[in-house]
């Protein structure tokens, strides 16, 4: 008699829990179903940019490389990310790993990978052609991979990294890139509709002064030094002989490697990498232009690639069989099946 | 060969693979199916060195046609992104190779195809073509996004149109040369970027089949890596009446002895590439591995594990060569492992016979003015001779003097049978220089032609000028006499590496041989100069101007130095008192 009425008291208890813990569950999914489309963005790209030429630069390699492996693996695909690298490390004649490019002493990481796509290397990596891939403003003949094709509702990822100054950026040794025309060329970004929001990160010397110049709405910026400051190399290998990576870059990466791709960290929690005590320098930001909360952005929202669903009701029917169209198809018209695009 | 049957769709190839009568009576619709057929193999070939020559190639077979009017839309084998650039530039044939490394021909022998280092691309357009310059610029743009290399560096200052080398290696009976173009970027880096776009070319990408082994920590930790593109039209049977498109991507690697740190003649698949390979490629209608067992047929010399008893003999490269092979699609020759890792050991090494046709070029002279190329060309047959066609593309900034250019051989003058020269204009092509020179036998030839360096404009000059400049390799090709009888039926079923040049007499063989490319120092400024010319100029111009103008407008005036507190004080109490100031 006792046991049926614990049974009942047991069942009525569990009951309960299971109404409240669903109706909690049901509150969590429509605030998720309403975050999802809260952001403004249905796209996502990135720029990745490596500046420096010759061997002893190989700590600038890996940290392009890095990031570019964070953004892969967070969901950016090959096609919407154009790798720009001055110079070859992984192949280079004086690499003892050749094919690879390793961001940690005792090779811990190989940043390079099997699976790379380096879309602008060498001698084609300069000012010209940087600005010309930001503004769209290419020969009629440039393949698709190696163009910017941002819309209105794209969120991009600007990375630069090399050796910089106060007020600018040297690509290759023998040109620069001054912080006005940077700001200018995002401006140009901005009235051609080219980005929703736009993430700017430089990890050189005296990075900070390449934002200070920005005008544009929907920019934030991130640098590794402030004026004044240099930005210093984390570590050399004594294997390889050079220094792998740079500090900011570094821990950026360690930052990175702990966001997957459901991931809630937000903006402010980027801005606390690498504070002074590991970086030496003091990485800066910049907010002002951003119209939304860094708060309320996410680190997905740039350096990964969330997929907009649709939910529909309605059924569609697929029994027609596909129509093979190689063949005698006399009236010149042809059926194309859906293929799958590369 | 008896024509294939009809290739199952592929969502139904899973459910029929067994029953070869179903899908005959499924596909009765109006619309054939595409012909086309995969095939791959590799060559291993132990070097005389104690290094080891691996050579890949996957061939894809599709009987279609990309110039007709309908657009070609239903890809299955053969790689939408080729197919759409042959239809888009009416590509006759194409030819692209990425080459790192110099193949050593005295060490290593011939290779099966060979390549010049850096990239290099030929192209034969269809005679429908109206602006081949154009179309070529066009071309190597597209391909430059595909291979991820900076084809997008190829224009008229490096591209010519050779007249007598490079004739179509498909069927094509119009050798108007007017639609051939050369190129080549003797600087272009080969790294995993191109190998990735390269390998997801293959039907079954680098997921199955031989192209598992194709792992680029392993290929470019080697003394030579070459990857290459090949597109051409070919016969289907004897009389030529069907036509079908063939795409050969070929990989050649040599890996040295001692790189990994043994000094044993021992190789193994998983000491070369680190795997070993479990399953031939499903799409594939034929999966063989070769080994060259040619110098040891009794086993004495070198032993190969796991033992194999099929064995095939092939007449390639004017020799006839015996070859031990595995065939992936049969299960057995995996074992009960169900992994194939072959091990190939051999005890001593001998002579190798020494290759018929070598050449080696190098920069003679000093200073920074002028120079002298000299190419030596070696025929080491003992009594035959036979004509080589050796072509040059040198940048316009070496201006060749072409009156200086002399042939020898054995000390005499030579003189070629056939010169075809085309001078350079400065920034718009480069100087094209093709000869039909008879080699005597046994002997060397020289030619030697001297050039002038020219100076280029402050931004002509690459961000490290300091490097220096490359110079293209040259090419020889030549018809070299043949030891045996070579096959000239090209339909018939034979290795892929023994079929890629066509064959047209029985009595000698096709060779092409790549020189090294040439290194050369151009007078470099001193790009620091104009940012210390300004500070300088502006220094002395500021000092000078500066001084002259105060000179001339300054004039002095008396005053009175401000007094101090006290005195101040003491100034206001008299000025109100009514004195004098102090």
């Amino acid at each position: 008699f006792l046991g049926e009425q614990c049974c009942t008291m047991k069942i009525l208890t569990l009951l309960s829990l299971l109404a409240t813990h669903l109706s909690a569950s049901s509150v969590n999914i429509e605030e998720n179903a309403g975050q999802f489309f809260s952001s403004g963005h249905t796209n996502n790209w990135a720029v990745l940019v490596c500046t420096s030429r010759f061997w002893f630069n190989y700590r600038h390699v890996a940290n392009t490389l890095s990031v570019y492996r964070s953004v892969k693996r967070l969901g950016i695909p090959d096609s919407h990310i154009v790798l720009m690298l001055a110079d070859d490390m992984a192949c280079n004649h004086r690499n003892p790993k050749p094919a690879t490019v390793f961001s940690h002493k005792n090779m811990e990481l190989n940043v390079y990978g099997d699976d790379v796509e380096v879309d602008y290397r060498g001698y084609e990596v300069t000012v010209e052609n940087f600005l010309r891939v930001l503004t769209g403003r290419l020969p009629p003949s440039t393949p698709r991979s190696k163009r910017l094709l941002s819309d209105d509702r794209s969120n991009i990822l600007i990375y630069l990294t090399g050796h910089g100054g106060n007020g600018f950026l040297k690509f290759q040794d023998s040109e620069e890139i001054s912080n006005v025309e940077l700001a200018d060329a995002f401006e140009q970004m901005w009235q051609k509709r080219r980005y929703n929001e736009l993430l700017f990160i430089i990890d050189t010397c005296q990075g900070a002064s390449m934002y200070e110049r920005f005008y544009s709405p929907n920019l934030m910026a991130l640098a590794s030094s402030q004026v004044g400051e240099d930005s210093l190399s984390h570590q050399p290998d004594l294997a390889i002989g050079v220094h792998l990576m740079d500090r900011y870059t570094f821990y950026l990466l360690e930052f990175l490697e702990d966001i997957h791709p459901s991931s809630k960290a937000n903006m402010n929690d980027l801005f606390k990498v690498c504070p002074k005590s590991q970086c030496v320098s003091t990485p800066g930001h910049r907010t002002d232009l951003f119209l939304r909360d860094p708060g309320s952005a996410l680190i997905t929202d740039f350096f990964g690639s969330v997929r907009k669903v649709e939910i529909t009701m309605e059924t569609i029917n697929l029994t027609e069989p596909i129509q093979q169209v190689d063949g005698s198809v006399s009236d010149g018209s042809s059926v194309v099946p859906p293929g799958v695009h590369r | 060969p008896a024509p294939k049957p009809n290739q199952p769709t592929s969502f139904e190839a899973t459910a029929d693979k067994e029953d070869t009568s179903a899908p005959e009576t499924v596909v009765q619709s109006s619309v054939p199916q595409p012909k086309d057929d995969f095939q791959e193999e590799l060559v291993i070939r132990p070097l005389h060195s104690g290094d080891i020559y691996a050579s890949f190639q996957f061939r894809t077979l599709w009987e279609t046609d990309f110039m007709r009017g309908n657009k070609v839309s239903h890809y299955r084998l053969f790689p939408k992104s080729l197919g759409q650039v042959i239809s888009k530039f009416s590509v006759r044939e194409l030819h692209i190779s990425f080459t790192q490394g110099y193949w050593r021909t005295m060490q290593w022998g011939q290779p099966f195809l060979p390549s010049p280092p850096g990239a290099e691309l030929w192209v034969w357009f269809q005679d429908s073509v109206t602006d081949v310059d154009g179309t070529w610029k066009e071309l190597t743009n597209v391909l430059s996004g595909i291979f991820c290399a900076s084809l997008n560096f190829i224009d008229s200052t490096n591209t010519v149109q050779p007249s007598a080398s490079f004739k179509p290696l498909g069927i094509g009976n119009v050798t108007d040369h007017r639609f051939l173009r050369y190129a080549t970027l003797p600087r272009e880096i080969v790294c995993t970027e191109n190998l990735t776009p390269w390998k997801k070319l293959l039907p079954c990408g680098s997921k199955a089949g031989l192209a598992v082994l194709l792992k680029s920590e392993k290929l470019f930790h080697s003394s030579f890596h070459s990857q290459a593109v090949h597109i051409r039209p070919v016969c289907q049977d004897w009389q030529c009446k069907t036509t079908s498109w063939e795409l050969r991507q070929t990989l050649n690697v040599v890996f040295d002895l001692h790189t990994p740190g043994q000094g044993k003649l021992e190789w193994s698949l998983f000491k070369m590439f680190s795997r070993t390979l479990t399953e031939a490629c499903p799409l594939a209608s034929s999966s063989k591995i070769y080994i060259d067992i040619t110098d040891d047929p009794q086993g004495e010399q070198f032993e190969v594990s796991p033992a194999t008893h099929l064995l095939s003999q092939a007449m390639v490269l004017g020799d006839r060569r015996t070859f031990s092979v595995y065939d992936l699609t049969q299960q057995i020759t995996f074992g009960t492992v169900r992994s194939l890792n072959l091990l190939i050991r051999w005890k001593s090494s001998e002579d190798m016979l020494r290759p018929l046709l070598h050449a080696e070029r190098y920069v003679a002279g000093y200073g920074l003015q002028t120079g002298e190329i000299h190419t030596l060309m070696y025929n080491n047959h003992p009594y035959r001779s036979f004509p080589v066609l050796l072509l040059d593309s040198v940048p316009w900034y070496l201006r060749l003097y072409i009156h200086t250019l002399t042939v020898t051989s054995k000390g005499k003058d030579n003189k070629p049978s056939y010169i075809h020269y085309q001078p350079s204009k400065d920034r718009v092509r480069p100087h094209l220089l093709e000869m039909l020179v008879q080699l005597p036998p046994n002997s060397v030839t020289e030619v030697t032609v001297q050039f002038e360096r020219a100076l280029l404009k402050w931004t002509e000059y690459t961000p490290d000028p300091n490097h220096g400049f490359y110079v293209g390799s040259s090419v020889i090709s030549s018809l070299v006499p043949s030891i045996v009888a070579m096959d000239t039926n090209s339909t018939r079923e034979q290795p892929l590496f023994s079929s890629f040049f066509p064959c047209k007499e029985e009595s000698s063989y096709f060779m092409r041989v790549y020189t090294e490319p040439l290194l050369v120092n151009l007078p470099t400024p001193d790009f620091s100069m104009p940012y210390n010319v300004i500070c300088l100029t502006c220094t002395v111009v500021a000092v000078g101007y500066g001084s002259l103008y105060n000179l001339l407008t300054r004039s002095f005036q008396i005053e009175e130095p401000s007094p101090g507190l006290a005195k101040r004080i003491a100034n206001i109490i008299r000025k109100m008192r009514g004195v004098p100031p102090l």
